[in-house]
């Protein structure tokens, strides 16, 4: 079994903010994230397939069809919009990495082809955070 | 004897949104000019600050500059005023120009200009994302 492995890119706002509670709180458990007029970073999306390599390509998955798979359905939808407001598949959500990398991969794997198993997403907020999300509930 | 003189350095970070709009535009030419830099609801990065001093070694301390009291001052007169801001609606320097990276490293200059003395030669680098950065002034001042 090999991983490979494809990193995409995106720049997007949010903020952490729950509607339930009130300014206050949401500044006391959030702090500058529940910042109102929202603030933004680059984030970087990690997608690893395993799989056996085809004997005639020598792939798993041809990555450069991936990496349009996940322009397409991921990227576009995310990069250079809020994720709050604007990402249909976060409504109603809290925009946390944890929720929003376990949303990428509910939108991701009905587009992958048959036979290509995503096995892990990692989502990287900043260099110093980031979430891995293995599938399951 | 002179001392030699020596550049130091210190990186600091900020996560902000913005988005490039110029209000004298209508809303077809912002969108052409600036793409999804444009979009309605921000976006964002993080952004990397290297701020670089130029001036000659103290005898006293061995220091160009002490690099804690830099850092407390890039902290105080800029982190926390941009990060986790909104730069288009919270920072009071891009009321009237874009936050681009350009603007925003011109507008940390002069920040830490005023601040700093004249001795030193200073220089900005502004990362917005790993590979689009900028530097101001273009020969340290």
């Amino acid at each position: 079994m090999v991983y490979v492995t494809r990193i995409e890119h995106f720049n997007a706002a949010h903020k952490l903010f729950n509607p339930k509670w009130t300014k206050e709180q949401n500044e006391a458990v959030f702090g500058r994230c529940a910042n109102e007029n929202w603030h933004g970073h680059n984030f970087s999306l990690h997608v690893t397939i395993k799989g056996h390599p085809d004997p005639d390509t020598g792939f798993v998955y041809d990555v450069k069809k991936l990496s349009i798979i996940i322009q397409e359905h991921i990227i576009d939808k995310l990069d250079h919009r809020n994720l709050n407001l604007d990402v249909p598949f976060m409504a109603g959500k809290m925009c946390s990495i944890e929720n929003l990398v376990i949303a990428i991969w509910d939108e991701l794997v009905p587009h992958l082809p048959e036979g290509v198993q995503l096995h892990c997403l990692k989502l990287t907020e900043t260099p110093k955070i980031y979430v891995e999300y293995f599938g399951g509930k | 004897m002179p001392q030699p003189v020596l550049a130091v350095f210190r990186k600091e970070h900020f996560n902000a949104a913005h988005r490039l709009n110029n209000p004298a535009w209508d809303a077809e030419k912002n969108a052409q000019v600036f793409g999804k830099c444009n979009y309605p609801h921000y976006h964002g990065h993080n952004y990397e600050l290297i701020v670089k001093l130029i001036g000659e070694v103290d005898p006293g301390t061995g220091y160009v500059y002490d690099m804690k009291l830099l850092s407390d001052l890039i902290k105080a007169e800029v982190i926390d005023r941009f990060d986790h801001r909104n730069l288009s609606l919270d920072v009071a320097e891009f009321t009237d120009i874009n936050p681009t990276a350009e603007n925003i490293a011109v507008v940390i200059y002069t920040i830490l200009r005023a601040k700093i003395e004249s001795r030193f030669k200073l220089q900005i680098r502004l990362y917005e994302t790993e590979r689009n950065f900028t530097e101001y002034p273009v020969d340290p001042a």
